[in-house]
């Protein structure tokens, strides 16, 4: 049923829908309007059979999560940023144990400097847990994700990571299909785990696994993670005919036949991207982007096929790794081997600074003429960045780089838009 | 092969329950059908008293339960030992997650239970004391405040032994670890205020606060048993000796811990919705010393040179448990 | 003659004035001869987004307003989406969301540089914040505030706008009146359905409910009915004459 709704209502609606029977909150912004919903569902019993369990940290709200999934149960939680962090140990256990617990993550920037906005730092820190990343480009398909998520997690026994872009989808008000409950459950079958606490058959799980084995299990990650690249597309058009949503593909490309210049993105931006890209191929400009939907695993052969053709490539990327620059970029790379395509990063929208279609255009077109840089920061504020480098050769003790900037703009913290 | 002869010459002993008494006093233990949840072959040391203690407190737990529980267990000695795989001793369902999170796992494993209708498979989280009193504690407090449906054992042998002795918040003071060496003036562990997570389970008014020792296993399982009957957050605080770790020979495993219940180093009381509701009297009072010097992480206390005010202090420590949970009203009767 | 009749003869005397309207341009709520003729034929099919951005302070409601207009489209059939910048969460605070309209998917995620209507929901953010940026020549200006528009001195502020398309609208003392509190998000969203009739007065009453049940939701709608005719009242007297 078409809704306008707030974003993270549709996701919560579409997780209960999931039948989660598990479902664990510690509140952390942007993510706590999902649990709050599940909250209500619960405490109404439009969701029943479920235990909400309010924990005390994110470490207990994955750590209730992987006991309730080896015990058997459909388990859910979500979280962002900081909170991302504080849970890493259990994010690698519940993929190391093969638990396929489905987790939302409302994608925000990490501190310090302390910023609840959006960028996807969070995700990004965990893409080599183990877990798929899915990430969602619209509100619907945001709360779609969350369906095919459980069911490749619980088929591939693997848990499942759902990015949705904090606050710009995640406290959006949009038009939302809202599924039915007849439809998921013709879809995502009841949970039949491969291994389970029991006392009618005890099994030993989580036993110290020595070098003679570690490679092993380690590799049947990696291929767990291959199957899901076989299973997605197929599942995704299993979601296509029961639903009627493009939503969950590997990868989404947006009038890339014989473009020159093509865009990549994860989530949201691509949104924007597609605006720019509409508005120059008006002028002419043979460009075209692709949204990276399943980040992990990294769909290398579909990229390749889509992108290998392009005299270049601009990664729009909302991450920064310090000391090399793009996330996105070095895989994309790893796709583009051997092909010469270069690869252009563009650092964006970090802590929440808008990406604008100006500032897009202007990059693009700067690609397209070659005067755009391997790696560059979008909007980048330089002035403030000399004085404050200019600040720090005048004096030893030039003090907290973050405040110092802060009074530079003469703006409050947190004061945007 | 037969079964082995045990041969058992008392009844009514602090060490065995016997088997010839009847079957509602009677030790689990005692039974040749005893559930052996953990069962021989696991890699502990020898004298090893969490493993002892681990084995009584599972086996009356699956006696108190019908065999329906489910263990979650914290990383450690205990689970490094149990399960060298392709071999495991556990004869329950048992899952190991992390160091910090086995309250955390218990409490998932409890819902799921709840959730599908078999509220009946009960679940047991157990950890040493850094799984415990430091790392986890977040965790267990958690479990605590929520009152979720979990007993958690934990098996306090004093310090991270599974690393190879150093120094947790259940350390006593001026014990020897691998950091907190007795070197010049410093008496090993320094002397603080320590760290009774015990009373801090209490004072979450939880149903069921209590604390053991393999020093009387009866006792033990009595305890076990009695914290399955209830519903909640349960938690049992168990004295286990590691000859390891504290310097004491392998065969002098429970009289090192009954001389820690004797001195009143360790207190052995029950407590229900936060108020202490029994209490073990100490029937002949030992000094402390006798304890001390049967541990070579105490040893320093006893070398030329060692202040006398050290132990001193640890009796002092001794006096104000005696004192503040009763253990001597008995003997003065 | 109905409510929209009125707002149709106006929108037609800013055409003649040689105002380019900016606005809206869906024939299933604007289905006059007039309204064809505000279409730029160069346009074609080409539709135009209409953008709305929406001051305030924190627990003025401002993030609500913007999904109540959000809610509004939708029931009209049209795509919407509304969203806020949220800083931390705390009264007082000054809070901006903002609402797209448009007859098409709305696939753009940049907040809204160039509103085609502002709302103010508290006139003293006028002197602390950038209220007016980015505003177009044409745009619709609602501030909350007892004073008439002259009274406010906006001039300092701002680059004038089309004296029509400007209103002050006393929404505190209107939401006090109906709803019990000194709310004003309710009748400020009636007094942008009058003045820019984006949204038709009905829709976002039935936003409203379906944002605010039972007698809450009455309220606002009284609240908003209210302003409605407040500033329908307003633009027919300003209306410049013919």
């Amino acid at each position: 049923m078409l809704q306008q709704v707030e974003t993270s209502r549709a996701i919560a609606e579409t997780v209960a829908l999931c039948r989660p029977e598990v479902v664990c909150a510690y509140p952390i912004t942007p993510q706590t309007h999902i649990v709050e919903a599940l909250a209500e569902m619960v405490r109404t019993g439009e969701l029943n059979p479920c235990e909400f369990i309010n924990v005390e940290s994110e470490f207990a709200a994955l750590s209730v999560a992987i006991g309730a999934s080896a015990a058997g149960a459909r388990a859910y939680t979500a979280t962002a940023s900081q909170g991302l962090l504080f849970m890493a140990e259990a994010v690698y256990n519940a993929a190391g144990l093969g638990l396929p617990i489905v987790m939302t993550v409302g994608n925000r920037a990490i501190g310090a400097p302390i910023n609840i906005w959006n960028d996807h730092s969070d995700s990004m820190s965990m893409r080599d847990a183990g877990w798929l990343q899915l990430y969602a480009e619209t509100a619907q398909e945001a709360a779609d994700l969350h369906i095919l998520a459980f069911r490749v997690a619980e088929e591939l026994s693997c848990p499942v990571m759902v990015c949705v872009d904090g606050f710009v989808l995640t406290h959006s008000y949009e038009q939302v299909d809202l599924v039915s409950q007849p439809a998921v459950d013709a879809y995502l079958p009841p949970f039949d785990p491969r291994q389970v606490l029991d006392p009618a058959e005890p099994v030993s799980i989580g036993a110290m696994v020595g070098p003679e084995a570690f490679l092993e299990v380690r590799y049947l990650a990696h291929h767990k993670q291959l199957r899901a690249l076989e299973r997605i597309p197929d599942l995704a058009r299993d979601f296509r005919q029961t639903f009627g949503h493009d939503s969950g593909r590997l990868v989404r490309s947006y009038r890339t036949e014989g473009a020159e210049t093509i865009a990549i993105a994860l989530g949201s931006v691509n949104g924007t991207i597609q605006d720019v890209v509409d508005e120059l191929r008006k002028e002419d400009v043979s460009i075209g982007s692709v949204s990276v939907c399943c980040y992990r695993p990294f769909p290398v052969a579909a990229l390749r096929s889509l992108i290998s053709g392009a005299r270049r490539v601009v990664v729009i990327e909302k991450c920064l790794a310090p000391g090399i620059g793009g996330i996105l970029s070095t895989d994309i790379r790893t796709a583009l081997t051997g092909t010469g395509t270069p690869v252009l990063t563009a650092i964006a929208g970090l802590g929440g600074r808008p990406i604008t279609k100006a500032s897009l255009r202007e990059l693009f077109l700067k690609a397209v003429t070659g005067e755009l840089e391997e790696l560059t920061f979008l909007d980048l504020h330089t002035e403030l960045i000399e004085r404050h480098l200019e600040r720090e050769r005048r004096q030893r003790r030039s003090g907290p780089t973050a405040e110092n900037l802060l009074s530079d703009i003469r703006v409050l913290a947190g004061q945007i838009g | 092969m037969p079964a082995p002869i045990i041969k058992f010459y008392q009844t009514g002993t602090f060490t065995v329950g016997n088997r010839l008494l009847d079957e509602d006093v009677a030790s689990v233990q005692s039974d040749t059908l005893r559930p052996n949840v953990l069962t021989s072959g696991h890699r502990a040391c020898q004298g090893c008293g969490e493993a002892l203690g681990a084995r009584y407190a599972l086996d009356a737990a699956m006696r108190a339960t019908n065999d329906q529980l489910i263990v979650a267990n914290a990383t450690g000695c205990l689970e490094v030992f149990s399960t060298p795989y392709p071999e495991s001793s556990w004869r329950v369902p048992w899952m190991h997650s992390l160091f910090a999170n086995a309250s955390s796992v218990a409490t998932g494993i409890a819902a799921a239970m709840k959730v599908k209708g078999r509220a009946q498979v009960r679940v047991i989280a157990q950890g040493g004391d850094g799984g415990t009193t430091d790392i986890g504690l977040g965790c267990l407090s958690g479990m605590f405040e929520r009152n979720d449906d979990v007993l958690y054992i934990c098996y306090d042998n004093e310090a991270y032994m599974n690393t190879g002795v150093q120094r947790s918040s259940a350390t006593p003071p001026a014990a020897r670890t691998a950091t907190t060496p007795a070197a010049g003036s410093q008496p090993g562990n320094p002397f603080g205020h320590g760290k009774s997570v015990p009373l801090i389970a209490m004072a979450h008014r939880i149903p069921y606060v209590a604390t053991a020792s393999v020093a009387d296993l009866r006792d033990l399982e009595y305890k076990v048993q009695k914290s399955m009957r209830l519903h909640g957050a349960r938690y049992i605080h168990v004295h286990v000796p590691c000859p390891l770790g504290w310097g004491s020979e392998p065969r002098e495993t429970i009289r090192v811990a009954r001389l820690a219940i004797e001195t009143g180093l360790f207190p052995l009381f029950e407590a229900e919705f936060g108020k202490v509701t029994d209490r073990t009297p100490i029937r002949h009072v030992k000094a402390v010393e006798e304890y001390l010097r049967l541990q070579k992480r105490f040893a320093h206390l006893f070398q030329p040179g060692a202040d006398p005010a050290w132990i001193r202090s640890i009796q002092e420590i001794a006096n104000d448990n005696i004192v503040e949970f009763g253990l001597a009203e008995v003997s003065h009767a | 003659m109905g409510h929209s009749a009125h707002m149709f003869s106006h929108l037609g005397e800013i055409a003649q004035l040689g105002i380019s309207p900016v606005a809206p341009r869906w024939s299933d709520t604007h289905s006059s001869d007039l309204d064809a003729q505000m279409l730029n034929p160069s346009e074609g099919k080409a539709h135009r987004m209409f953008q709305v951005r929406i001051h305030g302070r924190g627990g003025q409601g401002v993030v609500t307003a913007a999904e109540i207009l959000s809610i509004a489209a939708f029931l009209e059939g049209k795509h919407a989406q509304a969203f806020p910048t949220f800083g931390s969460e705390r009264m007082g605070a000054p809070v901006t969301a903002f609402c797209r309209i448009d007859d098409h998917p709305i696939r753009l995620r940049e907040p809204i540089v160039a509103p085609d209507a502002l709302i103010i929901q508290d006139a003293t953010l006028l002197h602390r914040v950038p209220l007016f940026d980015g505003l177009a020549d044409s745009s619709y200006l609602l501030i909350n505030s007892t004073q008439a528009f002259e009274e406010l001195a906006i001039r300092e502020f701002a680059k004038p706008l089309p004296r029509e398309r400007c209103c002050t609208l006393p929404a505190t003392r209107l939401g006090l009146e109906h709803v019990g509190r000194p709310i004003p998000n309710a009748a400020l969203l009636g007094g942008f359905a009058a003045i820019s009739e984006i949204l038709t007065i009905d829709s976002i009453a039935d936003a409203i409910r379906r944002k605010f049940s039972g007698r809450v939701g009455e309220k606002n709608v009284e609240a908003a009915r209210a302003a409605y005719g407040f500033v329908m009242e307003r633009k027919i007297t300003h209306a410049p004459a013919g």
